[in-house]
C-alpha cells in the first residue's frame, strides 16, 4: 500500500472516478448525491473521439467532490486523475431577492475561481420543489425568470449551462423527466470536458514527444505524462486505450534501444544502462507498482525496473480485457528482449542474474496466470505457457551450472560465492508473497540453497515442460528438453536416467533424418552407455559414430579404436563373441560372380567377389570374414513352374542400394516400391486374360509404421540384432583381410560339388571378440550348381534333308557329367535305307560351356554291316562335341513296304512313316536310327526327316489300238535337277512287249517346282499281259553341285487292262432335208460301238473272272454293255442310255441311234458318250455282300454325277429308284441287282471325242435370251 | 550423371525447411522425405550449426501445429507464410509452407532488427520460387536432397543480403 500525498485524493485504480466538483448549496447536494450517483452510470453515452478513432459507448461514473480552490490544476500540472472534469453550482433559490442578496455573489465567485484557471466546464443546476414555492409565496417569480435571470448573469450565450432540476426527489413523472433531462445534460457535459481535456493533454503530449530528438529531453518524463492519460482511460475503463499508452511507451522505449545499438545514443538512456543491482523479477500482484513508478518518476529505474514496471502494467491490463493468454506470449518476447536489450546496451549484470531474473519472472507469470484461470482453461491453452516453463527450466539449468550445483562433487567455493552474490540481489521477498509458500522468490532461493533443493526443484520443471510438450504433440520440443535433462543426468553421474531420455531423442532424429542432431546425441549416448558398460551398445554406437562422417577424424578414430581395443581384449572364458550389425562397420556394396551366369556344373570353380566399403576411418584388420550359404537341393532343371523375373538370368553383378553416405540413414528412407505386374488368364485359354494388376512386393516395407516400431536398422533403439550365425550352414571364409577405409575386394571360392541352388544369407566378419554380422543379404544372391547327362543330337545343316542326295547332318554331343575317354565310340545301328557315307574321317571340333572352341580333332568312322562305329576324342566333362555326318536317305521307288522291319537291336524299326510337307507337298520320310552311347546302356534313337525331292505320275494313252505310256516327273523341291537316262522298262521283262521310247531328250535340267513328261510307245507281237508292271528309273544329281554324281530314281506303276475293247464311233446327222442341225431342232445322233478283241482275252483280274463265270452260264456269246449319252449343250429325246448286248466275236458292232436337240448355235463338240460294263443280276453275285456294295457304289456313282445331265438321268435314277424301292433293304439281300461297272481307261477308245458340229441358230425366231442377274 | 526416374509420394511428405541466420548469414534448408527429412540445410555460422538444426527441427511443432490449426477447408486458400515460429532468447524462427507441405525455414539471430516481416516474407517468397525450380528440374528426384547450384547461390545471395 503506498501512501497517498498530501494534496492529492487517493490515486486507487479502479476506484478512481473523474472529479466533479460542487458548490453552492451542500446540503442541497448532499440530499441529492445518492440518486445522482446511481443514476448517473445507469445509461450509456456514445463518445465520439477526435482523430478519427471509433466512438465508443461509455458508462459515466464520477466521484462528487466538494468544491474548493485547490482542487483546480495549477499551471503545468499535468496531473489527469486529479483533474476536475466538471464543476457544478448547485442551488434551489427561487427567491429573486435572495438570489440578488446571496447566491449570486456566491456565483460570481465560484465563476471567478473557475475562469482564472481557464475551466470552462461548469453547469449551474436549480433545483425546483414544490415546497420552497409555497415557503414563499409574497416574492415568487415564475421559475422560469429567475433561471432566465442566472442565464442572463452567467451563461453568456451558452444557455445549457444551466439546468433546472424539478422535484428531484418526489416520484412524479415530472420529476423523472426532469431527472433524465439532467442527466443527459450532464453527461453531455462530462464528456464534452473528457474530449477537451483529454484532447488538449493529448495534443501537449504529443508536443512534448516531438521534442524527443531535442537534448534534456527525458523518457521517463515523458512516460509520466502517457501513462497519465492511460490511467484516465483506465479510469473510464477504456482499457483498450489504456494498454495502447504503454505499448506506445513500450515501442518507443524499444526503439530507442535499437537506435543506440545502432550508435544512435540518446542522453536519457544513460540512466538504463547503469550496471543492474537488483533482479527481483516482474511482480504483476499489485496493479501498479509504485515503487518502481517512482524509482522512474525519478528517472533512476534500471532497465530491468522500467520493463518490469511497464509489463506489469499491460499484464494488468490485459487481464482486465479477459486476454491471459497474450500475458504469456507477451511474457516470453519480453524476457527474450530484455535480454537482448541488455546485451545492446552492455548493462553489466552479475552472472546470472539475469538468469535468475527471468525464471523468477516466468513464474511469477505463470502464478499470476494461474491465479487468473480456473484448471480447465489452463489444460486447454498449455501451448501458451509451456514455453514459459521451459524458459524457466533451461535457465534454472543453467544457474544450476553456474553455481555448482550440478556436478558429484557439489559447489566449489568460487560458485557458492556467486551464489551468494545472486541471492543478495534478489533482496527481500515482497510483502505480497511472504505468506506464499509457492512464490518463485521462495523457490530460487531453495534451489540455490542446495543441491538436492536443486534437483528437486529441476526435475520438477523439466518433468512439467515435458509433460506439457507431451499433451500438445510437440513431441520434438519434449524430446530436446528431455535431452538437456539426460545431460543433467549424466553430470549428475546417472546414466541409466539419461539413457531413456537419450534414446528418444536419438530416435526422433534417426527417424527424421537430421544428421547432425543424430551425431550429436549419438555421442552423448556413447558415453552414456559406456558408463552403463552396456558393452554390445556401446561398441554398436562406437561403429557409428566412427563411420559418421559429421564428426572430425580424430573422433572417428578414437571411437574406431574403442572398437578395436575391446576386441583385442583376450577373455579368458570363451564367451561368445560380441555380435554386431555391419551396416555401419561395412557396407556391402556390390557382389560379383564369376562366371557370371552363377550357374555352374558340379565341380567347377565358381569365385564370388565381395565389393565392401569400409566406413572406419582406419584398416581394420580382420581375422575372418565369412559369408553362410544356405543350400538347397532343388534342381534348376526338375523346376518345372517359371518363376517368373525371378528366374531371368542372373547377371553376374549384384548391387546392393543403399543411402548415400551416412548423411543419409538408411532407416529413414523409404524403400522404393516394387512394383510387379500380375496377369490372370482363364485355365482353359491361355490367351484371354482375365484381369491384369500391379502388386507391390514389398508391402510389408512401405506400408510399415515408422513411429511406433522403431527401424531394426537403429541398433542404439534396439537390444543388439539376434544375428547369431546359423550353426552348420556352410560358411565361405577368407581369412586375415584387412578392412581399407574405402571399397575393399574380397574374393571367396564357393564349394560347388553338390548339386542345388545355394544362397548367400549373411555375413560375418570377425574382429578378436567383435563379430559384425549383415544378417540378411538383400537382394537374393543365389547360384546354381547342375549336374547334366550326356545329350546326343543329330540335325539337319540344311533347311530340310533331301532323300536320294548325300545330306550334311550336324551330330552334337554334350558330354554333361561324363567324361569320353579314349576308345568310346557311337554305335550307329545301319538300316538299310540310310547308309552313313563313310569317309573315313571327319574333323570335329570340341567347345566347352561357354561355347569356346577348345580343341578339334578327327573321328574315325567304321562301317560294318550291320553297325557304324564313330570313334570319339577324349573330350572334359561339359564340353560339346561336335562333327558333321554325311547321310543318304534312298528314295523308296515303291511307296508301299513291309509292315514292321526287325532291326539288329531287337527294336520294331516303324516303316518310315511318309507324309507331305505341307509347304512344298514334298513327301518326308521319317527316318529313325539308334545309337549306342558308351555312357548308357540304352541305345539313343535319332530321327531324321528327308524330303523326296520327285512326284511321278503315270498315265496310259489309247490312239485305237495303239497303246503309250506317259510319265510325269514333277520336281518338288526348292532344288534344280539334272535329270538323264530315264527309262521305262516292263519288270518281267515279257519279250513280246516292246517300249520303245519316243523322248528326243537324254539330258534334261529340271527346275524348282516344274515337270518333266516323258512317252513311250507299247507295242506288243503277241497277246498283251492283262497287268503291265512298269519301272521308270531315272539318274539326276543336283544342278547346284559342281561334280555332279548322279544318282538313280526309280517310280514303279502297274498297268491293267491296256487293250482296247471296244471302240465307239458317233456321228450327229442334222434332221432330214437339213444342210446343218439348227438349234432347238432335234438331230439324230448315231452311235457305232465295234467290239475290237475277244472276250476271252479280256479280262484276268477277279472282276473279270468272276464275270466270266457268268458269262458263261448265262450267255454264252454275249457280253451286255450299257451306253449313255450326255452333254451340256444339248438335250437328249426319249432315252439317253440303254443296254447294248455285243456279240462275243471280234469286230462286231451295234448301232444306236439317239434323237438330240442341240441348246447352243455354234460348234458344239459331241456329247459324251460313256460305255459300262452291264452284269445282270445273279444269285451268285446276290449271295456275295460286296457285290452289294459293288451295285451300291455303281448307283451311287451314277447319282452322283452333276446336274447338267439331269434329263438323261432322270430315266436312270428311275431306274434305281425302282430297284430301291421295288426291292426294299431287306428284299435286297435276296433279289440280286443289276450292276454297272466302268471299263478301265484304256479299253474303251472312242473315236468322236473331241468332235465338234456346227449348229446354225434356229431360222424361224430369234430368243434372245437375257438373264440378268 | 542424375537418372531420371519417376516416383510416386504422397505430398504431404514431402517436408521441406529452410533456416537463416542473418546476422552471420546463415541458411539452413530442411525437407523431409518420410516425414521432415531435411533436404537442404544451410548455416554461416558453421561454429553454432549443431544449435541451428535443433532449433529448426524443435520448430517443426510450431509449423505442425499451425497447418493442423488451420482448418481442413481452409488449407486451399491459406497463407503460406506462418509468421514467426517462436522466438527463442537468440534466435527468431520463421515458419512457411507450400501448398505440397513442404517447410521452409528461416532462423534469424535475434539481435538482428533489420529484417522485418515483409523482408521475411519476401525471403521465403523467393525461396519458394528458387525451390521450385529445382523442382521442375526433370533430372532432380523429388525427396533428395538438392544440389543445385542455382538454388545454392540464390540462397548465398539471400543470406549475403540479409546480413
Amino acid at each position: 500500500m503506498m501512501e497517498p500525498q498530501e494534496e492529492k485524493p487517493i490515486i486507487y485504480t479502479m476506484e478512481n472516478k473523474p472529479i466533479v466538483t460542487c458548490a453552492g448549496d451542500q446540503a442541497l447536494f448532499t440530499s441529492l448525491y445518492t440518486p445522482l450517483a446511481q443514476q448517473l452510470p445507469r445509461e450509456p453515452m456514445e463518445w465520439k473521439r477526435s482523430y478519427g478513432r471509433a466512438p465508443k459507448m461509455i458508462h459515466l461514473e464520477a466521484n462528487f467532490v466538494q468544491f474548493k480552490e485547490e482542487l483546480l490544476p495549477k499551471e503545468g500540472n499535468k496531473a489527469l486523475l486529479t483533474f476536475p472534469f466538471l464543476h457544478i453550482y448547485w442551488t434551489d433559490c427561487c427567491d429573486t431577492e435572495v438570489y440578488k442578496a446571496s447566491v449570486r455573489d456566491n456565483m460570481m465567485r465560484w465563476q471567478g475561481n473557475l475562469r482564472l484557471h481557464g475551466s470552462a466546464d461548469w453547469v449551474i443546476v436549480v433545483v425546483e420543489t414544490s415546497d420552497a414555492k409555497k415557503k414563499n409565496k409574497t416574492n415568487i417569480l415564475p421559475r422560469s425568470s429567475l433561471v432566465d435571470k442566472i442565464r442572463n448573469d452567467f451563461c453568456n450565450k451558452q444557455n445549457d449551462r444551466c439546468v433546472v432540476l424539478s422535484d428531484p426527489l418526489k416520484n412524479s413523472s415530472r420529476s423523472q423527466e426532469s431527472w433524465s433531462a439532467f442527466l443527459l445534460k450532464l453527461r453531455t457535459l462530462l464528456l464534452m470536458s473528457f474530449t477537451q481535456n483529454l484532447g488538449r493533454f493529448e495534443e501537449d503530449m504529443r508536443t512534448l514527444r516531438e521534442k524527443r530528438n531535442q537534448p534534456g529531453w527525458s523518457f521517463c518524463d515523458y512516460f509520466m505524462v502517457q501513462e497519465e492519460l492511460a490511467f484516465v482511460f483506465e479510469m473510464l475503463q477504456q482499457f483498450e486505450d489504456a494498454l495502447l499508452q504503454y505499448d506506445e511507451l513500450d515501442a518507443l522505449f524499444t526503439q530507442y534501444v535499437l537506435n543506440f545499438g545502432a550508435g544512435d545514443g540518446a542522453n536519457w538512456l544513460g540512466s538504463f544502462c547503469s550496471p543492474v543491482k537488483s533482479w527481483t523479477g516482474l511482480l504483476l500482484r499489485r496493479p501498479i507498482d509504485m515503487e518502481k513508478r517512482d524509482g522512474i518518476q525519478r528517472g533512476q529505474a534500471s532497465l530491468l525496473e522500467l520493463r518490469s514496471y511497464l509489463f506489469c502494467r499491460q499484464c494488468t491490463l490485459l487481464i482486465f480485457l479477459q486476454r491471459p493468454w497474450e500475458v504469456t506470449q507477451r511474457a516470453l518476447e519480453l524476457l527474450h528482449n530484455c535480454v537482448q536489450e541488455l546485451c545492446l546496451l552492455e548493462v553489466s549484470m552479475l552472472e546470472g542474474a539475469l538468469d535468475c531474473w527471468v525464471f523468477l519472472s516466468c513464474l511469477e507469470v505463470l502464478h499470476r496466470i494461474e491465479g487468473c484461470c480456473d484448471q480447465a482453461q489452463l489444460e486447454a491453452n498449455v501451448s501458451h505457457t509451456v514455453g514459459l516453463w521451459a524458459y524457466a527450466t533451461d535457465k534454472l539449468k543453467s544457474l544450476g551450472y553456474m553455481c555448482g550445483l550440478v556436478s558429484e562433487r557439489g559447489p566449489l567455493s568460487l560458485e557458492l560465492n556467486r551464489t551468494v552474490d545472486l541471492l543478495a540481489g534478489l533482496g527481500d521477498e515482497k510483502a505480497e508473497t511472504v505468506h506464499s509458500l509457492q512464490s518463485p522468490y521462495k523457490k530460487l532461493k531453495e534451489a540455490l540453497s542446495s543441491v538436492e533443493a536443486f534437483e528437486r526443484h529441476y526435475l520438477e520443471l523439466s518433468h512439467a515442460a515435458v509433460e506439457m510438450y507431451t499433451a500438445i504433440g510437440r513431441m520434438r520440443s519434449a524430446r530436446l528438453v528431455g535431452k538437456s535433462l539426460a545431460e543433467f543426468y549424466m553430470r549428475k553421474g546417472d546414466p541409466e536416467q539419461a539413457e531413456s531420455f537419450l534414446q528418444n531423442a536419438l530416435g526422433s532424429y534417426v527417424s527424421e533424418g537430421w544428421s547432425l542432431p543424430v551425431t550429436h546425441t549419438r555421442k552423448q549416448m556413447a558415453e552414456c552407455q559406456k558408463l552403463l558398460g552396456k558393452t554390445e551398445n556401446y561398441l554398436q554406437t562406437s561403429a557409428l559414430l566412427a563411420g559418421d562422417a559429421n564428426l572430425t577424424n580424430e573422433e572417428r578414430i578414437h571411437f574406431c579404436q574403442e572398437i578395436l581395443t575391446f576386441a583385442d581384449q583376450s577373455t579368458d572364458s570363451k564367451a561368445q563373441k560380441v555380435a554386431l550389425s555391419m551396416s555401419y562397420f561395412a557396407q556391402l556394396k556390390q557382389l560379383q560372380f564369376r562366371p557370371a551366369t552363377a550357374t555352374v556344373h558340379s565341380g567347377t570353380a565358381l569365385q564370388v567377389e565381395l565389393c565392401l566399403r569400409s566406413l572406419m576411418p582406419v584398416a581394420v584388420p580382420l581375422e575372418q570374414l565369412a559369408a553362410s550359404v544356405h543350400f538347397n537341393l532343388e534342381q534348376g532343371e526338375t523346376n518345372g513352374k517359371t518363376r517368373g523375373p525371378q528366374r531371368r538370368p542372373y547377371p553376374g553383378t549384384v548391387l546392393f542400394p543403399l543411402g548415400n553416405s551416412s548423411a543419409m540413414p538408411p532407416s529413414a528412407a523409404v524403400p522404393s516400391l516394387e512394383l510387379e505386374e500380375i496377369q490372370d488368364r482363364s485355365p482353359s485359354d491361355p490367351r484371354t486374360l482375365n484381369s491384369t494388376g500391379m502388386v507391390c512386393k514389398n508391402t510389408h516395407l512401405v506400408m510399415r509404421r515408422r513411429d511406433s516400431s522403431p527401424s531394426p536398422d537403429t541398433p542404439n533403439l534396439v537390444s543388439p540384432v539376434p544375428v547369431v550365425m546359423e550353426d552348420g550352414a556352410k560358411m565361405l571364409m577368407s581369412g586375415d583381410v584387412t578392412l581399407l577405409p574405402g571399397n575393399n575386394s574380397i574374393v571367396f571360392s564357393v564349394p560347388s560339388q553338390e548339386l542345388g541352388t545355394y544362397t548367400l544369407r549373411q555375413l560375418c566378419a570377425t574382429v578378436g571378440q567383435v563379430q559384425f554380422v549383415l544378417p540378411h543379404i538383400s537382394p537374393l544372391v543365389q547360384y546354381e550348381v547342375y549336374s547334366q547327362e550326356p545329350q546326343l543330337t543329330v540335325e539337319p545343316l540344311t533347311d530340310q534333308l533331301l532323300a536320294g542326295l548325300p545330306q550334311r547332318a550336324k551330330v552334337r554331343l554334350q558330354t554333361g557329367h561324363y567324361t569320353v575317354k579314349k576308345g568310346d565310340a557311337l554305335q550307329l545301328t545301319n538300316i538299310d535305307s540310310i547308309p552313313i557315307l563313310t569317309s573315313s574321317s571327319c574333323p570335329a571340333t570340341i567347345f566347352n560351356s561357354t561355347a569356346e572352341r577348345v580343341d578339334e580333332s578327327v573321328l574315325f568312322i567304321q562301317s560294318s554291316d550291320k553297325v557304324t562305329s564313330i570313334s570319339l576324342p577324349p573330350t572334359p566333362p561339359y564340353h560339346t562335341l561336335e562333327f558333321q555326318l554325311e547321310v543318304l536317305c534312298v528314295i523308296p521307288s515303291d511307296p508301299v513296304r513291309p509292315e514292321n522291319q526287325r532291326l539288329t537291336n531287337g527294336e520294331i524299326h516303324h516303316r518310315p512313316r511318309s507324309y507331305s510337307h505341307p509347304d512344298n507337298h514334298m513327301t518326308a520320310i521319317n527316318q529313325r536310327m539308334s545309337v549306342d552311347c558308351p555312357w548308357s546302356i540304352y541305345s539313343t534313337p535319332i530321327s531324321l526327316t528327308f524330303y523326296i525331292p520327285f512326284k511321278a505320275k503315270h498315265s496310259l494313252l489309247s490312239a485305237g489300238n495303239r497303246k503309250y505310256i506317259q510319265v510325269c516327273l514333277q520336281n518338288v523341291s526348292d532344288v534344280n535337277f539334272h535329270l538323264m537316262d530315264q527309262r521305262l522298262t516292263e519288270k518281267h521283262h515279257e519279250s513280246s512287249l516292246e517300249l520303245q521310247s519316243l523322248n528326243t531328250k537324254a539330258h534334261q535340267l529340271v527346275c524348282s517346282k516344274q515337270s518333266v513328261y516323258c512317252v513311250w510307245d507299247v507295242r506288243w507281237k503277241e497277246n498283251m499281259p492283262v497287268c503291265l508292271q512298269c519301272v521308270f528309273s531315272a539318274s539326276f544329281s543336283s544342278a547346284s553341285e559342281e561334280v555332279s554324281a548322279f544318282k538313280p530314281y526309280h517310280y514303279e506303276f502297274q498297268l491293267e487292262r491296256v487293250t482296247t475293247l471296244y471302240s465307239v464311233r458317233a456321228e450327229i446327222m442334222p434332221a432330214a432335208g437339213q444342210q446343218n442341225c439348227h438349234s432347238g431342232s432335234l438331230c439324230g445322233l448315231e452311235m457305232s460301238i465295234t467290239r475290237l478283241a475277244e472276250p476271252d482275252d479280256d479280262e484276268e483280274d477277279d472282276g473279270g473272272t468272276e464275270e466270266k463265270g457268268q458269262t458263261e452260264t448265262e450267255e454264252v456269246c454275249s457280253t451286255k454293255l450299257m451306253y449313255e449319252v450326255a452333254g451340256s449343250s444339248w438335250v437328249v429325246y426319249g432315252r439317253s442310255s440303254g443296254l447294248v448286248s455285243m456279240p462275243a466275236d471280234a469286230n462286231a458292232n451295234h448301232r444306236v441311234q439317239v434323237e438330240l436337240m442341240p441348246l447352243f448355235a455354234g460348234h458344239l463338240p459331241f456329247p459324251d458318250i460313256k460305255v459300262f460294263k452291264y452284269l445282270p443280276p445273279s444269285a451268285n453275285s446276290a449271295s456275295q455282300p460286296d457285290t452289294d456294295s459293288c451295285v451300291e457304289n455303281g448307283m451311287l456313282s451314277l447319282i452322283d454325277r452333276p446336274l447338267d445331265d439331269q434329263g438323261d438321268t432322270a430315266s436312270f435314277c428311275s431306274q434305281g429308284s425302282v430297284h430301291s424301292v421295288g426291292s426294299g433293304e431287306q428284299q435286297s439281300r435276296v433279289l440280286p441287282m443289276p450292276r454297272l461297272e466302268p471299263f478301265s481307261p484304256g479299253q474303251v477308245f472312242n473315236h468322236s471325242q473331241g468332235c465338234q458340229v456346227l449348229v446354225l441358230p434356229s431360222t424361224d425366231d430369234c430368243v434372245l435370251e437375257i438373264n440378268a442377274t | 550423371m542424375h537418372q531420371v526416374r519417376l516416383q510416386i509420394k504422397g505430398s504431404d511428405e514431402a517436408r521441406y525447411s529452410y533456416s537463416i541466420d542473418v546476422q552471420i548469414s546463415a541458411v539452413l534448408q530442411y525437407w523431409s522425405k518420410p516425414k521432415n527429412y531435411p533436404l537442404f540445410i544451410r548455416s554461416v555460422p558453421v561454429q553454432n550449426e549443431l544449435k541451428f538444426h535443433y532449433t529448426v527441427h524443435t520448430s517443426l511443432d510450431v509449423v505442425e501445429e499451425k497447418i493442423s490449426a488451420v482448418g481442413k477447408a481452409m488449407a486451399d486458400q491459406r497463407e503460406l507464410y506462418l509468421g514467426l515460429l517462436y522466438p527463442t532468447e537468440d534466435y527468431k524462427v520463421y515458419g512457411y509452407v507450400t501448398n505440397s507441405k513442404v517447410k521452409f525455414v528461416i532462423v534469424v539471430d535475434s539481435s538482428n532488427t533489420s529484417l522485418r516481416d515483409n523482408e521475411i516474407r519476401s525471403m521465403f517468397r523467393k525461396l519458394h520460387n528458387s525451390f521450385t525450380d529445382v523442382m521442375c528440374n526433370p533430372f532432380y528426384n523429388p525427396g533428395d536432397t538438392i544440389q543445385s547450384k542455382a538454388f545454392d547461390s540464390i540462397v548465398s545471395a539471400m543470406m549475403v543480403q540479409a546480413s
